[in-house]
C-alpha cells in the first residue's frame, strides 16, 4: 500500500485477529471442561494459551517492524496515547469492582450479619474484620501490613522512580543509563513477584489463610493475585522493551512503546498503593 | 456471507487484499468490518428471535405445550443475552464502523487490526452461548441477569456464558476504545468537537460508558466464576458476602449498559429527521448535553432495579430521585425532535417512518419507565410482565426501530442501490401493528399480577397471553421481509442516485460518491 | 380537519383506557386491601393520567406538524434551529412535574419501610420449591409450616381440565388475622426468591443469610393470592403465596386447633417435609 508518512496509517489485512480469536476459543472452552473436570480440558487450554502467545508475539513484532520503519506518523502516535489511556482507564474500572466488593462487605454486609435481627440466623456472630463469615468455621490470621507488603510497597514505588530514570534517559538519549534503569525496574517488579509467592506460600502454610477463608480471604487473594497478574504483564511488556531498547529501537523523539508501558507501570504501582491501604493496612 | 459490495477491486489501488472468505477474515477496512459487524448482528438477532418465538409458544397457552420449565428458563436467558450482547450492541458497533469514519472524513479507524479482532471474537463468544445448550445440564437458565445463588447451581452452560461474557466484554471494550480514539483524533481538519454529526456524539459518549462498565461486568463474572469453582464467598452469606452485592455490581454495569443501547438510536434518528424535514436538527448543543447528562446519570441509578431486596429508605429514595431525573434530559431530545419537524418541508420514506415510530413509541416505553421508577408502584411491578413491556418498548421499537431506520437510511450509500421503498413502508407498518400488539397487553398482564420468568401462569392471565403470542408471530415473521428487502437491495436493487435524500448534510453524502468507495478520504476533506 | 382527528382519536384514546379502568384487575393493579396498596393504586393512575396527558401534548403537537409541514403539500421548511428560552421553558416543567409525582410516592415508601409496632411477627422463608411459615411472636407464636402448590400435575400437563385457582393453590395457607399488623422476616435457605402478594402490596426479595422484613395488614377477611417473583430456578412459576385472612374469633380458632395439632405432635415424629396437612385446606371463603 503507497503509503507515505504524511497520510494516516491502515495496516495490510492481517491474519492475527483470527488467530487470537481462535487462541480464546481453545482457552474458553478448555477452560470450562477444566472446571466441570471433562477430560481434554487442559489440553484444549494449552494449545489456546500456546496459539495465544504466538499471536501476540507475532502481533507485536509486527507492530514494532513497523514502528521502526517510519510508518507511524504524530497523528498515529497520538492514537496510541489515546488507546493507551482508554486501555488503561478500563482497567481501574476493573479493579474498582473488586475494590468495590471489599467496601460494601466490610461497610455494608458484615455489619447487617452481626445486627441483632441477624442473630436469628446467624447467632454469636460479631462483625470483626477479618472475617471468615458467619458460616465458615475458619481460623487464619490475617496478613499483616508491615512485613512483606510494606517491603513490597517499597519495592514498587522504587521501581517506579526507576522507571522514571529509565525515561529520563531515553528522552536525553542516554542508552546506556535507559538499559540500566529499564534492568533495575524488571528487577524489581521480578523481586516484587517473588515476594508476593513467597506471601501465598505463607499465607496457605503458617496462617491458614486460603481463598475459601470467607470474606477476607476471597478480597485478598482476589486483589492481590489479579494485581500480581498485572505486575507479571508488566514486567513480561518491560522486557520487551528492555529488548527493543538493546537492539536500538526508539529515538529520543519517538518512543511511544516505551511510554505506553512506563505507563502501565505507574498504573500497576498506584493499584498496589490502594491495595496496600484498603486490603493490608484498614 | 455473501460480498456486499460488488466490486472490491475495481478501484485501481493495486493492494494485493486476499480473496474470498479471507478477504473477511483479514480485512483491516472499516466497511468491511462494519458489514459483518451487521449480517453478524442480524443473524444473531435471528437466533434470539427464535427464541424469543419458544417463549411466546410456550405462553401462547397455559399448561406446559412444547418447553419444559428448566429448558424454558434457558430460552429466556439466552433471548436476553443474546439479543443484548448479540443482536443490538453488534448493530449500532457495525453503524460506527460504517458511519463513523466517513462522518468525520477519517481514512479508515484508529486501529483497524484491532478493529477486526473486535469483531472476530463476537462468533467465539456467540459459538459458546449456542454450544452450551447441547452441553450436559444444558445453558444458563439463571436470567440474563444470572443472580448468584441461583447461578452458582447451574453446570457447564453457566461456565460457558460467563467466559462469553468475558470475550463480549473485551470486544466492546476494544471497539470502545477504537471509536473514542477515531473520533478524538482523527476528524477532518475544521471539523470541531460541536461540528460533529449528532450520531458521531452520541457514538462518543457511547464509548466511554462502555470503557467505565464493561470492565465492571468482566469483574462482577469473574467474581461469580471464582464463587463457582474455586470456594470464595462474594456473593454467599455464610462466609461474610452478600448475593446483593452482585447484584449492586451487576447494574453499575446493567444499567448504562441499557443506555449504551439507546444513545446511539438516538443518534442515528437525530441524523434522519433533518434529512426528511429538510431542516437543521434543533437545538443542536442541548442535544450534546441531554445525551452527556444521560450518560452522567445512567451511573447513578443502577439500584432502580434492585427496589424489592430491602435497601434501607434512604437508598430507595436517592436512586428512585435519580432514576426519575433522567426524564429531563430525555425529555429535552424528544421536544428537540419535534421541534426539528416542525415547520420542516417533511417527506415520509421508510427510515424517517421508522424514526417517528421510534420515537412514538419510545416515549411509550419511557414512561413506563418512570412509573417503575416510582418505588411504591416498582414494588408492585417488578420482576412482573409490566417491566417485560417496559423495555420491550425501549429496546425493540427503540433501539430495534432505530437500527431498521438507519439500515434504510444507509443501506443505499453502502451499496450503492435502493431498497423497494413500498415494501420497506410494508415493514414498518406491519412492525408497527404487531409490534404493539405483542407488547402493549403485557402492561396490563404485568399490572394484573403475571410474574415474568414463568412457563405457565394462572388462567386469568390467558387471553392477553394468547394476544402477545400471536402478535410475536406476525412481528417475526414481518422480519424475514426486513431481510428480503435487505438482501435483494443489496443484490438487486435499482441503482441509488448520487444522493438520495435531499436534505442530507453530513460528509458521507456530501463529499464522497455513492456508494462510497472502499477507501474513503485518504486525504481528508476540509470543513469550513 | 385534521387537528380534530387529533382531538377526537385522543378522546378516543382516553375513553378506551378510562373503561378499561372500570372493567377492574384485569387491566389494573388487584383491588388494594390496605392503605398502602391504596396508595400505589392511586398514584399509579394519577402518573398514569399525567403520562397521557404528556403524551398527547407531545403527539398533538407533532403529529400536526407531520399532517401539515409536508412537502407533498408544497409546505416550505423554516429556518429556526435554536431557542434558549423555550428550551428552559422545556427543561423546567418536566422537573417540576417530577417533584409532584415524587412527593407522594416518598410518603408511601416511608410508610412501607415502617415496621415498628408490629402485632405479630412471621418468619418467611424461601425454599426451592416452597414457602415455610414459622409464627415468631403474637398471637398464634409457634406454629410453623411449610407451603406448597396443591396444583396437581395432570392439570400443569394438560391431562385434566384447569381448576379455577390453577397455579394459585398451596396446601397450607398463610392465616392472618385482619386489621393486624403482621410484620414479615424474609428470609431465604437456598437461592433468592420474593414474597409477593399484589394486592397488599408487598414485595420483599428472600435472600439467603440475609434478614429482610415487611409488613402488612389485611383489612377485609378473603383469600389473596401472589406468586414468587424472583426467578429461583426451575419451578419458580410453582411456588405460589396464599394468605387466608380471618375474623378474629376464627382466627383465634385456627389457632388453637393448630396448637392442639402442634401439642400432639410433640410425641410423634417431626412434621416431614411437605406432609400434607389437609385440615387447613380451607378454600370455602373466597
Ligand atoms: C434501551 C433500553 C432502556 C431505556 C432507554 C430505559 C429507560 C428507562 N428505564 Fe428501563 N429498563 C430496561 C431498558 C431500558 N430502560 C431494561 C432492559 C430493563 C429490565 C432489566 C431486567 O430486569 O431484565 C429496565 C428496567 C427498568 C426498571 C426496573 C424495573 C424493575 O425491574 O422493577 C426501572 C425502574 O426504575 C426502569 C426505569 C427507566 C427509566 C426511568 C428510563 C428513562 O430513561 C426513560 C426516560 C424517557 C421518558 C420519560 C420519555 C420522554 C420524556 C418526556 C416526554 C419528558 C416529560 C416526561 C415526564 C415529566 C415524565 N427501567
Ligand atoms: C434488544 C433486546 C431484545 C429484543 C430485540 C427482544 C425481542 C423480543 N422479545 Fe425479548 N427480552 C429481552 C430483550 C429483547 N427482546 C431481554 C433482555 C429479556 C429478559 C430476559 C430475562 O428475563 O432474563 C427479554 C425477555 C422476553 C420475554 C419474557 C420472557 C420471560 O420472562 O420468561 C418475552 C416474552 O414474551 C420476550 C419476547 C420478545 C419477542 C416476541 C421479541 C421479538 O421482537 C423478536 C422478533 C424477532 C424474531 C422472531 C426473529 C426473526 C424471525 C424469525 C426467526 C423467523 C421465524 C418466525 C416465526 C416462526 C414466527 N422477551
Ligand atoms: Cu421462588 Cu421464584
Ligand atoms: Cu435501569
Amino acid at each position: 500500500m503507497s503509503q507515505d508518512s504524511s497520510h494516516y496509517f491502515v495496516p495490510e489485512p492481517s491474519p492475527f485477529p483470527i488467530i487470537g480469536s481462535v487462541a480464546l476459543f481453545f482457552l474458553g472452552l478448555g477452560a470450562a471442561f477444566t472446571m466441570n473436570k471433562i477430560e481434554p480440558g487442559y489440553w484444549m487450554v494449552a494449545i489456546g494459551f500456546a496459539i495465544l502467545f504466538y499471536m501476540i508475539f507475532i502481533w507485536f513484532r509486527q507492530v514494532s517492524l513497523e514502528s521502526e520503519s517510519g510508518k507511524y506518523n504524530k497523528t498515529v502516535d497520538v492514537s496510541f496515547r489515546w488507546g493507551m489511556s482508554w486501555f488503561i482507564l478500563s482497567e481501574v474500572m476493573f479493579f474498582a469492582a473488586f475494590f468495590g466488593a471489599l467496601f460494601y462487605m466490610r461497610v455494608f454486609s458484615l455489619p447487617w450479619l452481626a445486627d441483632a435481627e441477624h442473630s436469628l440466623l446467624w447467632p454469636g456472630f460479631e462483625a470483626i474484620w477479618p472475617t471468615a463469615g458467619p458460616g465458615i468455621a475458619d481460623t487464619f490470621t490475617q496478613m499483616g501490613a508491615w512485613g512483606l507488603p510494606a517491603i513490597n510497597t517499597a519495592l514498587l514505588l522504587a521501581s517506579g522512580v526507576t522507571c522514571t530514570f529509565a525515561h529520563h534517559a531515553i528522552r536525553e538519549n542516554r542508552r546506556e543509563a535507559l538499559k540500566m534503569w529499564l534492568l533495575a525496574t524488571i528487577a524489581l517488579g521480578v523481586l516484587f513477584l517473588g515476594l508476593q509467592c513467597y506471601e501465598y506460600v505463607h499465607a496457605y502454610r503458617d496462617l491458614d489463610l486460603k481463598l475459601t477463608s470467607g470474606a477476607y480471604g476471597s478480597t485478598f487473594f482476589m486483589l492481590t493475585g489479579f494485581h500480581g497478574f498485572h505486575v507479571t504483564v508488566g514486567v513480561i511488556m518491560l522486557t520487551v522493551i528492555y529488548f527493543r531498547c538493546a537492539s536500538g529501537h526508539f529515538t529520543a523523539e519517538n518512543h511511544f512503546g516505551f511510554e505506553g508501558v512506563a505507563w502501565y507501570w505507574h498504573f500497576v504501582d498506584v493499584v498496589w498503593l490502594a491495595l496496600f491501604v484498603f486490603v493490608y493496612l484498614l | 456471507m455473501a460480498a456486499v459490495h460488488g466490486d472490491v477491486h475495481g478501484h485501481g489501488h493495486g493492494d494485493h487484499h486476499p480473496t474470498g472468505i479471507m478477504r473477511w477474515v483479514m480485512t483491516t477496512n472499516h466497511k468491511d468490518i462494519g458489514t459483518m459487524y451487521l449480517w453478524f448482528a442480524l443473524s444473531m438477532f435471528f437466533v434470539g428471535g427464535t427464541l424469543a418465538m419458544g417463549i411466546r409458544a410456550e405462553l401462547y397457552q397455559p399448561g406446559i405445550q412444547i418447553l419444559e420449565p428448566e429448558l424454558f428458563n434457558q430460552f429466556t436467558t439466552l433471548h436476553g443475552l443474546i439479543m443484548v450482547f448479540g443482536a443490538v450492541m453488534p448493530a449500532f458497533v457495525g453503524f460506527a464502523n460504517w458511519q463513523v469514519p466517513m462522518m468525520i472524513g477519517a481514512p479508515d479507524m484508529a486501529f483497524a487490526r484491532m478493529n477486526n479482532w473486535s469483531f472476530w471474537l463476537l462468533p467465539v463468544a456467540a459459538s459458546f452461548l449456542i454450544i452450551s445448550f447441547f452441553v450436559p445440564g444444558g445453558a444458563a437458565a439463571g436470567g440474563w441477569t444470572f443472580y448468584p445463588p441461583l447461578s452458582v447451581q447451574g453446570g457447564l452452560g453457566v461456565d460457558l456464558m460467563i467466559f462469553a461474557v468475558h470475550i463480549l466484554g473485551a470486544s466492546s471494550i476494544m471497539g470502545a476504545i477504537n471509536i473514542i480514539t477515531t473520533i478524538l483524533n482523527m476528524r477532518a481538519p475544521g471539523m470541531t468537537l460541536m461540528k460533529m454529526p449528532m450520531f458521531v456524539w452520541t457514538w462518543l459518549i457511547t464509548a466511554y460508558l462502555l470503557v467505565l462498565v464493561m470492565p465492571v461486568l468482566a469483574g462482577t463474572v469473574t467474581m461469580l466464576l471464582t464463587d463457582r469453582h474455586f470456594g470464595t464467598s462474594f456473593f454467599n452469606a455464610a462466609g461474610g458476602g452478600d448475593p446483593v452485592l452482585f447484584q449492586h455490581i451487576f447494574w453499575f454495569f446493567g444499567h448504562p449498559e441499557v443506555y449504551i443501547m439507546i444513545l446511539p438510536a438516538f443518534g442515528i434518528v437525530s441524523e434522519i429527521i433533518p434529512t426528511f424535514a429538510r431542516k437543521r436538527l434543533f437545538g443542536y448543543s442541548s442535544m450534546v448535553y441531554a445525551t452527556a447528562s444521560i450518560a452522567l446519570l445512567s451511573c447513578f441509578v443502577w439500584a432502580h432495579h434492585m427496589f424489592t431486596v430491602g435497601m434501607p429508605v434512604v437508598g430507595q429514595l436517592f436512586f428512585m430521585y435519580m432514576t426519575m431525573l433522567i426524564a429531563v434530559p430525555t425529555g429535552v431530545k424528544v421536544f428537540n425532535w419535534t421541534a426539528t419537524m416542525w415547520q420542516g418541508s417533511m417527506t415520509f420514506e421508510t427510515p424517517m417512518l421508522f424514526s417517528i415510530g421510534f420515537i412514538f413509541l419510545f416515549v411509550i416505553g419511557g414512561f413506563s419507565g418512570v412509573i417503575c421508577a416510582i418505588v411504591p408502584i416498582d414494588i408492585q411491578v417488578q420482576e412482573t410482565y409490566y417491566v417485560i413491556a417496559h423495555f420491550h418498548y425501549v429496546l425493540v421499537s427503540g433501539s430495534l426501530f432505530a437500527l431498521f431506520a438507519g439500515a434504510y437510511y444507509w443501506i443505499p450509500k453502502w451499496t450503492g442501490r435502493m431498497y423497494n421503498e413500498t415494501l420497506g413502508k410494508w415493514h414498518f407498518w406491519l412492525s408497527m401493528f404487531f409490534f404493539n400488539l405483542t407488547f402493549f397487553v403485557q402492561h396490563f398482564l404485568g399490572l394484573a399480577g403475571m410474574p415474568r420468568r414463568i412457563p405457565d401462569y394462572a388462567l386469568q392471565f390467558a387471553d392477553f397471553n394468547m394476544v402477545s403470542s400471536i402478535g410475536a408471530f406476525g412481528f417475526g415473521l414481518t422480519q424475514i421481509l426486513f431481510v428480503y428487502i435487505m438482501v435483494s437491495c443489496v443484490r438487486s436493487g435499482e441503482p441509488a442516485p448520487e444522493k438520495p435524500w435531499e436534505g442530507a448534510t453530513t460528509l458521507e453524502w456530501t463529499h464522497l460518491p455513492t456508494p462510497a468507495p472502499y477507501h474513503s478520504f485518504e486525504t481528508p476533506p476540509v470543513i469550513k | 380537519m385534521s387537528s380534530k382527528l387529533v382531538a377526537s382519536l385522543a378522546g378516543i384514546f382516553g375513553l378506551a383506557l378510562y373503561s378499561s379502568m372500570a372493567i377492574g384487575s384485569k387491566y389494573n393493579l388487584p383491588e388494594p386491601q390496605n392503605f398502602i396498596a391504596q396508595d400505589v393504586y392511586d398514584q399509579h393512575i394519577v402518573l398514569m393520567w399525567i403520562c397521557l396527558v404528556i403524551f398527547i401534548g407531545v403527539f398533538g403537537v407533532m403529529f400536526y406538524s407531520v399532517l401539515k409541514h409536508r412537502k407533498s403539500q408544497g409546505y416550505k421548511a423554516a429556518n429556526f434551529h435554536h431557542s434558549t428560552s423555550v428550551e428552559i421553558v422545556w427543561t423546567v416543567i418536566p422537573v417540576i412535574i417530577l417533584v409532584l409525582m415524587a412527593w407522594p410516592a416518598t410518603k408511601t415508601v416511608i410508610a412501607m419501610k415502617d415496621t415498628s409496632e408490629p402485632d405479630m411477627t412471621i418468619k418467611v422463608t424461601g425454599y426451592q420449591w416452597m414457602w415455610g411459615y414459622d409464627y415468631l411472636q403474637g398471637d398464634g407464636e409457634g406454629i410453623s409450616f411449610y407451603s406448597k402448590l396443591s396444583t396437581p400435575v395432570a392439570q400443569i400437563e394438560n391431562k385434566e381440565p384447569k381448576g379455577e385457582n390453577y397455579l394459585l393453590e398451596v396446601d397450607n395457607n398463610l392465616v392472618v388475622p385482619v386489621g393486624k399488623k403482621v410484620r414479615l422476616i424474609i428470609t431465604a435457605n437456598d437461592v433468592i426468591h420474593a414474597w409477593w402478594v399484589p394486592a397488599l402490596a408487598v414485595k420483599q426479595d428472600a435472600i439467603p443469610g440475609f434478614i429482610r422484613d415487611s409488613w402488612f395488614e389485611v383489612d377485609n377477611p378473603g383469600i389473596y393470592r401472589g406468586q414468587c417473583a424472583e426467578l429461583c430456578g426451575k419451578d419458580h412459576g410453582y411456588m405460589p403465596i396464599v394468605v387466608e385472612a380471618l375474623e378474629a374469633e376464627q382466627y383465634a380458632e385456627w389457632v388453637a386447633e393448630q396448637q392442639e395439632k402442634l401439642a400432639a405432635e410433640e410425641t410423634s415424629e417431626k412434621q416431614k417435609l411437605g406432609l400434607v396437612d389437609g385440615s387447613i385446606v380451607t378454600n370455602e371463603k373466597s
